[in-house]
């Protein structure tokens, strides 16, 4: 049994388990933070940093998916600067690639979407870059559409850790990073894919969907990644 | 939640549209172009995309009719699946269209001839706007803005809140119409066959004033083309091309939509980035053609709706042959909104139309799709091609405002030619000119327009290239 502490979020006094991230205890307290490479069920890397929170003491801000709680920790989750931050991590995501919601197939089920609206990005400070990526339409029931790609890797953890499969994988690094399954080679002809979808479902924007649906249709089960995993590991 | 937030780099189809007037040495108005100075290259920005992507994303191209895009490239896509849609999917389809043609005509005639049509062409252009007429005319004021959210309330009902609805998808729509939208679409039909009644008794009533505008507004013989029904009725979604000749005689009918390109050219001009289509059989550049509302009644036999059939009844009492002058634009949009309320009643009634059979599902099975359908404006073709993972290695886009390119030209010139005198542009004479290109409502900038504006320059040249006068509406 592990032991108790005691945090403070937002003022909040918390009582957390150890081993358990800022966001683990900001959620089963209802204190929202907004995250985009976090899902539940999949182990947490803190790419993209809209979860960053204030914690007293600590000069830099830190993401609440992976940062573990300690004794006597003040978390501040909500300020001016944080708010800002998020914002900007936004409009760079979004000049990054080409995220055109007026005809994507997940527009109105979409996080990327969501998180815009929700932290009030009503425009783009930064000049879009328009990459003209390939689509890869060569697995006979998902589709690929780096354009849409936003490296949270939710998709390769999900298709290593739930799926054990291991087909996607990051290539390059920086602004040249870049989805790619198997050895940079088609998805259609990937050998170790097994097309059980679990890397579609865990996409939080339209970059990787089933084949044929039209815009706005693409809808996920909410979930259903995450309580896979907590299904497992109450087997074990 | 369903909100859509729009991030969308790309903005509306429009140029900032400069028209030419050329003089000749003895100073008299002898060419007129009309240039299209910006033009978003839709196809090239579509390659590369799944198919199933194309209705949304041509939806974009314009802000005023995006359900006739929408409908296009439905159609292209079931082409492209290679399925015949459920009949209750076409139905509803239709009446989609319905909604947008009602919407659309009611703006056009409404906000934006209305007020030249009843506050007269000279008045003064402070005023000669949609407001202007709600102070001197508030009933048909309130009346147009009834008809046109009448519209707008069709497309929501069936297609969401959205700006940009994508409802009809490949295959058919998205979802069966619920049993309370259609009871409350077919209270309303009355009300709108009333003011378009109405409307229509107000403009034959103040057509006599306008003699010089008939006369002169793009008032010349050409070929009409546009889907009819194939038993020759007036038809928006579907059916089969027919051309006529200035007297309405047959010039070709039964065409096949999809083999288009062997009909219609398109030729390019190097002061417009909009194509020139033209009417191969006779060649470029006197295979001159004009699409739209004018066209459509020239080129159907009869609506096959009674009360828009009693008023083309009336209407065909204009001219012996086909009725010329862009001028009766205005009076075929609004023959058109009878049409679509009456057609929007049968649909309705049909009992067939709550079916929730409204989607046909398959992988694409044709490498080629055209659709065609008669957009506000004229017909609208879609044409694509995918490779073999079904993503668009080329399109083609006609749009109604291509149509009828050639024939705005002629059209401004006629114009300028009566009203546009010494080496001045006088206040009439531009809006004039500007009157002729709303006759088109192209899809530009200047035909969503509101208070009077039009982002329109007009340049007067001489036959030495200088400019002698320039105006613009600010
Ligand atoms: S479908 Fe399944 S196996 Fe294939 S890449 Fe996605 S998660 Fe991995
Ligand atoms: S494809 Fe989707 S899940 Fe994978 S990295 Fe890109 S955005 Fe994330
Ligand atoms: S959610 Fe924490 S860094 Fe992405």
């Amino acid at each position: 049994m592990s032991n108790e502490i005691n945090i403070t979020i937002n003022g909040r006094e918390l009582k957390a388990r150890e081993q358990q991230t800022i966001l683990g205890v900001a959620r089963s307290n209802d204190i929202y933070i907004p995250t985009l490479c976090f899902l539940k069920g999949l182990s947490g890397v803190g790419a993209c940093r809209l979860c960053l929170v204030e914690i007293e003491g600590v000069p830099r801000l830190l993401p609440a998916c992976v940062t573990k709680v300690t004794e006597g920790m003040v978390v501040t989750t909500e300020s001016p600067k944080l708010k800002e931050y998020r914002r900007m991590i936004l409009e760079l995501l979004l000049a990054e690639r080409n995220h055109v919601c007026a005809f994507c197939v997940v527009s109105g089920n979409c996080e990327l979407q969501d998180l815009a609206q929700q932290l009030g990005v009503t425009y783009v400070r930064y000049p879009y870059r328009f990459p003209k990526y390939k689509v890869d339409a060569t697995h006979d029931r998902f589709l690929y559409d780096p354009n849409r790609c936003v490296l949270c890797t939710r998709c390769m953890r999900a298709c290593e850790e739930v799926e054990g499969a291991r087909t996607w994988n990051v290539r390059g690094r920086g602004i040249r990073s870049f989805m790619i399954t198997d050895l940079n080679q088609d998805w259609g002809d990937s050998p170790t894919c097994t097309t059980c979808g679990k890397c579609v479902e865990a996409c939080p924007t339209g970059a990787l969907a089933v084949k044929g649906r039209a815009t706005g249709e693409m809808k996920r089960k909410k979930n259903v990644l995450s309580q896979l995993s907590s299904m497992r590991d109450r087997g074990r | 939640m369903s909100k859509t937030i729009t991030i969308d780099p790309v903005t509306r189809i429009e140029g900032h549209s400069k028209i030419t007037l050329y003089l000749n040495d003895e100073g008299e108005v002898n060419d007129a172009r009309f240039h299209v100075t910006q033009f978003r290259g839709f196809e090239k920005f579509t390659e590369g995309r799944p198919f199933y992507e194309m209705p949304a994303i041509t939806a974009r191209i314009c802000g005023i009719c995006p359900i006739s895009h929408l409908l296009a490239s439905a159609k292209a896509c079931d082409a492209l699946l290679a399925v015949s849609i459920p009949p209750a999917a076409e139905r509803l389809r239709r009446i989609l269209h319905m909604g947008q043609t009602i919407q659309s005509h009611a703006l056009s005639f409404f906000h934006l001839s209305a007020p030249d049509l009843l506050l007269g062409m000279d008045a003064d252009p402070a005023r000669r706007h949609v407001l202007g007429l709600a102070e001197a005319h508030p009933e048909i004021a309130r009346e147009g803005v009834w008809l046109r959210m009448f519209g707008q309330q069709i497309i929501e009902w069936l297609a969401g809140r959205r700006v940009h609805p994508s409802w009809a998808v490949p295959g058919g729509v998205g979802s069966p119409l619920t049993e309370e939208v259609r009871d409350r679409i077919l209270e309303m039909v009355p009300r709108g066959l009333d003011i378009a009644q109405r409307a229509l008794d107000l403009f034959r009533g103040v057509l006599g004033e306008f003699d010089k505008e008939i006369e002169t507004f793009a008032n010349f013989p050409s070929l009409f083309v546009s889907l009819v029904t194939p038993k020759g009725e007036l038809e928006l979604y579907d059916g089969v091309l027919r051309v006529v000749d200035a007297d309405r005689k047959l010039v070709d009918d039964g065409l096949d939509p999809a083999g288009y390109a062997d009909h219609l050219g398109e030729a390019v001009e190097p002061w417009s980035y909009l194509k020139m289509p033209y009417y191969k059989p006779i060649g470029y550049p006197d295979g001159l053609y004009r699409v739209g509302p004018l066209a459509r009644l020239n080129t159907a036999d009869r609506c096959g709706t009674p009360l828009a059939d009693a008023a083309l009844e009336e209407f065909r009492k204009l001219a012996d042959g086909a009725v010329l002058s862009s001028f009766y634009f205005h009076y075929a949009r609004l023959i058109e909104i009878l049409f679509a309320l009456e057609r929007l009643r049968e649909l309705l009634e049909h009992p067939d139309i709550l079916s929730d059979r409204v989607r046909a599902v398959a992988e694409p099975n044709a490498e080629e799709g055209v659709g065609v359908a008669e957009a506000p404006r004229g017909t609208l073709i879609h044409h694509y091609r995918i490779n073999d993972e079904g993503l668009i290695s080329w399109a083609n886009l006609i749009i109604a405002t291509g149509h009828n390119n050639m024939a705005m030209n002629r059209g401004i010139l006629q114009a300028a030619k009566e009203f546009v005198h010494g080496d001045r542009i006088q206040e009439g004479a531009l809006n004039r000119v500007e009157a002729v290109i709303r006759c088109y409502d192209p899809c530009l900038s200047c035909s969503t327009h509101a208070l009077g504006q039009m982002a329109i320059r007009l340049e007067l040249m001489d036959h030495e290239g200088n400019v002698l006068d320039e105006r613009m509406r600010e």
